[in-house]
């Protein structure tokens, strides 16, 4: 076995040091270290996408990535996703149009979508399908997913400045 | 009113922030150890030498268990006390637990397994149905015989017999959260257990029997799971006394999780079956008589199969009257991993199988395959009793099916796609309807009897605590809906709290769609209580009726006066009222004689119908479904948000099973498909472009809580709509009757449209 790193990873605005062995996926240094546990994992093999956060900005699935490469990099996981009390439109959506069943996926879903309507506003339903294919739900259907994902990306854009 | 509103998931808040927990979130306490499987690498054989010395020596193993190394037999099986957690000898599939081993973490406990060297000596596997009827490795000594009436006489005289075979495949749970147990061994000697499960109840009893303890010493407790839909209903009790085993081994806290391709090779899915039929019909496409074989692969050990078994057999008549029946029911032992319960229980299997024959003699007849169902279904006057003897009352059916029909346009969609495929070559659409028609009731009598505790605080704050788990069916949701009308208070005032042995003992799994119909009951039963105590206590003190005394609006009204419903539970608390109680339920009317195959095992049936249309590329077999209409029969809703979410996830999950979910094993009894990369549940793209879903809505004719009824189970078979709209465009590809085997994926689709077309 190699010997553990030290290294510091940007996490939800905060540089956090962990000392890992260099093969430590990053779910599980979230997970296990940092004690976010919010990230979820299902597959373990980047199919199911419960695991999705954003690095960079950009979805990323957690358990494909090792925590030795994210140094220099920005993360964020569904923890950081509300601001402060107050849930995201999407968060607020998924809830209120009952997109979620035994909400194991969601962060997952969360995450993908989050990053998608910032750079898009306004997708039409064959672009949310699109979308969500690589996020996984056994409960829902998804019928309530794609109707949230609707309604969040019209409170987005209703609270755009014009 | 808080019953029948389409509140959101009482978890909703801590699902989106990801704040909810699952076992694997939990903090565990500092020193925790892992617990990892190693696994059997043949499917049937003896182990003739094992070397674990590699396995002990990685740094980071605390210990490695066999089975000659723990202190008693384990067993970790529901009920027949045939499957040990460790192999003691004999290895009955691929995959089985063979050792443990305990680590300080689960990576290294799962690479540690992984460097055994375990010397099996291998026998001829029994692995397919074939095998076994060759084999004749038959479970409860053979076939398993239910007739009605003179199926011989019946088809001698039948003016056409449509006769054939359909192969089901099985299906994986996919819940998103795998299999989990953490043990925390206690300071007298009793163990705590935080499980995913859908049994505590079994949890605590087989944990409690590996550690020779009473199931007083042990306590389990599940806040929620990731999904189950049946795979948590036996398949986690390895898992727990496995960690408890080591718990109690090491004195530390243990903690188990399969990782997704463990999960998916050791435990049981959906049994898989090969039914085959003879009907027989007169020309005007009525059924005089039907005979079944069904082929039940049940894998290594018993499980659940013999109700899973009973069950598709109590299905194979689905919503029809057959005057003339015989039904053979071969549970047939492999070693494959143990068959376990999948939501719907043998039932959709035992539907599929009758909807075939519904679907194949409309082919033979050249008949409108909906005017064929219509003319058989259940109906008064002689033709309502069930082919185990139970009438059939509250029969919604034909009028769901005739609204159906009309909402989702059926008729004039069915001359459309006959209009397209008569245009276009290549692409052919096809279009069914299917009903469904499903008993609820455990049919193992007993199981039918929940318990619940309620307790309300000097603060007017309830605590409400019931038997069932919440898989992510929303059930606590409900059942706090029913306590929060008990004291006709708003949900505010109710806290949902995590299932527990140590609050409600005894219970049954929450399964057979019985969550809300049991726990909601119960839960009533022991608000009624506490209110029933509140008002003779205030009727007494207030020199009032007990009648004139009403909770509602969040207040207590007393004749003229109000209190706020906080000032009454003070008085009574300062009055010394007992503000904490118990609640029961037994389910009234069943009764079932198993072997007869005679009795009344539902107290109602739960009914459905669904119309899919599909589109068919017959020269490569891709398909898409285009369109879903369902109108389900929930009884009066405790909350239509949820029901309808359940009947849209079911029905995806039905069709999922039938199209794109394929498990291959292959002829060494290795399953192939034992991710999400090769073993294919719908995704957001998969599901039907149009999507139409209503509830049905007259109240239960049983009293029921408020009259609903279960949803648990009975939509996934709507998804049998699918299917069968693909075997209709199939059979638009040529003359011959499709013969779909199930899952028909992309390839199953393409070969029978090449050999339809001859």
């Amino acid at each position: 076995m190699t010997a553990p790193v030290t290294l510091s990873l940007a996490v939800n605005g905060a540089v956090h040091e962990v000392t890992v062995p260099p093969r430590k996926l990053l779910s599980d240094v979230l997970r296990e270290d940092l004690g976010l546990t919010g990230t979820h994992v299902g597959c373990e093999h980047g199919v199911c996408g419960a695991c999705t956060i954003l690095i960079d900005g950009q979805p990323a699935r957690a358990c494909l990535t090792f925590a030795v490469q994210m140094e220099g990099h920005d993360l964020t996981t569904i923890e950081a996703v509300s601001e402060g009390d107050r849930l995201s439109p999407l968060q607020q959506a998924l809830h209120q149009v009952h997109g979620l069943q035994c909400g194991f996926c969601t962060p997952g879903i969360i995450m993908t979508v989050t990053a998608y309507l910032r750079d898009h506003p306004d997708p039409d339903e064959v672009e949310i399908r699109d979308l969500l294919s690589g996020n996984l739900c056994r409960c829902t259907g998804y019928q309530n997913i794609v109707k949230a994902v609707i309604r969040a990306a019209a409170e987005i854009r209703a609270r755009a400045p014009a | 009113m808080s019953v029948g509103k389409p509140l959101a998931h009482d978890s909703g808040p801590l699902h989106v922030t990801g704040a909810a927990r699952y076992v694997d979130d939990i903090p565990v306490p500092a020193g925790t150890l892992h617990v990892a499987f190693g696994l059997s690498h043949e499917a049937r054989g003896t182990i003739a030498a094992m070397d674990l010395s590699e396995v002990r020596s990685t740094p980071g193993v605390v210990a490695v268990l066999t089975a000659n190394d723990l202190d008693r037999p384990v067993d970790v099986s529901p009920s027949a006390h045939d499957e040990p957690l460790l192999s003691t000898g004999e290895v009955h599939y691929h995959g089985q637990p063979i050792f443990l081993v305990i680590a300080t973490s689960h990576r290294i406990a799962r690479a540690a397994a992984r460097r055994a060297r375990v010397e099996i000596t291998p026998r001829p596997a029994v692995l397919t149905i074939d095998d076994a009827l060759e084999a004749g490795t038959y479970f409860e000594g053979g076939p398993v015989v239910w007739t009605r009436g003179d199926i011989k006489s019946a088809l001698e005289a039948a003016p056409r017999i449509v006769e054939g075979q359909i192969e089901i495949g099985g299906q994986e749970h996919f819940y998103l959260e795998g299999q989990v147990a953490l043990a925390l061994p206690q300071d007298d000697g009793g163990m705590a257990i935080a499980a995913s499960t859908q049994h505590p109840t079994e949890i605590q009893h087989k944990v409690a029997d590996a550690l020779g303890l009473p199931m007083s010493a042990v306590r389990v407790e599940t806040r929620r799971m990731g999904g189950g839909f049946g795979g948590k209903e036996s398949q986690g009790n390895a898992l727990a006394v496995a960690a408890a085993i080591a718990a109690a081994r090491t004195g530390r806290p243990c903690k188990m999780r399969y990782d997704r391709d463990d999960d998916m090779v050791i435990t049981g899915k959906r049994h898989d079956f090969r039914i085959r039929y003879r009907a027989g019909v007169d020309e005007d496409g009525k059924l005089i008589g039907v005979e079944f074989e069904q082929f039940v692969r049940a894998g290594w050990s018993l499980d659940l199969t013999p109700p899973v078994a009973d069950r598709a057999m109590l299905h194979a008549d689905n919503a029809y009257f057959i005057p003339n029946m015989r039904i053979v029911s071969l549970r047939l032992r492999t070693n494959t991993a143990s068959a376990t319960a999948f939501r719907g229980f043998g039932g959709p299997q035992g539907v599929l199988g009758i909807e075939r024959v519904m679907d194949h003699i409309a082919h033979e007849l050249g008949m409108d395959p909906l005017k064929l169902r219509l003319a058989n279904l259940y109906a008064k006057s002689g033709k309502d009793e069930t082919h185990y003897g139970q009438p059939v009352k509250g029969f919604e059916l034909a009028d769901i099916i005739g609204s159906l029909a009309e909402s989702s346009d059926y008729h004039k969609r069915r001359a459309a796609v006959a209009a397209f495929n008569a245009e276009n070559d290549v692409l052919k659409k096809g279009i069914a309807l299917t009903p469904v028609k499903f008993g609820i009731s455990f049919t193992l009598t007993h199981l039918n009897q929940a318990g619940a505790l309620v307790h309300v605080y000097q603060d007017g704050s309830i605590h409400l605590n019931h038997g069932g788990t919440e898989m992510g069916q929303g059930l606590n949701q409900k059942v706090a809906q029913v306590a929060a009308e008990g004291f006709g208070v708003g949900l505010g005032r109710v806290r949902i709290t995590a299932t527990d042995t140590g609050k409600v003992p005894n219970t049954s799994a929450t399964a057979a769609s019985s969550g809300s119909d049991l726990n909601g009951m119960a839960v009533k039963a022991a608000c009624d209580e506490i209110r029933g105590r509140m008002v003779r206590f205030l009727a007494e003190t207030h020199g009032l009726k007990p009648k004139s005394i009403l909770f509602k609006d969040g207040k207590v009204h007393l004749g003229n006066q109000r209190l706020r419903f906080v000032e009454a539970v003070q008085e009574c608390y300062m009055g010394r009222v007992s503000l904490s109680a118990t609640g029961f339920y037994k389910t009234p009317e069943i009764t079932w004689d198993r072997v007869a195959g005679k009795g009344h095992p539902f107290y109602y049936f739960a009914n459905g119908a669904a119309v899919t249309e599909v589109v068919i590329d017959r020269l490569t077999g891709e398909y898409r479904i285009l369109r879903a209409d369902i109108l389900h029969d929930v009884g009066t809703s405790l909350n239509p948000a949820i029901d309808i979410g359940q009947i849209e996830g079911g029905y995806v999950q039905g069709a999922g099973w039938l199209t794109t979910e394929e498990l291959v094993w292959d002829d060494k009894g290795r399953l192939r498909t034992h991710a999400p990369s090769t073993y294919k549940i719908p995704a957001c793209s998969d599901r039907p472009a149009q999507f139409h879903v209503a509830l049905w809505g007259r109240k239960n004719h049983v009293p029921t809580i408020y009259r609903s009824k279960a949803v648990g189970e009975p939509p996934l078979m709507l998804g049998i709509s699918a299917f069968l709209a693909l075997s209709d465009a199939v059979a638009a590809c040529g003359e011959v009757y499709p013969a779909l085997d199930a899952p028909a994926t992309p390839e199953r689709v393409m070969m029978a449209a090449k050999r339809v077309a001859g």
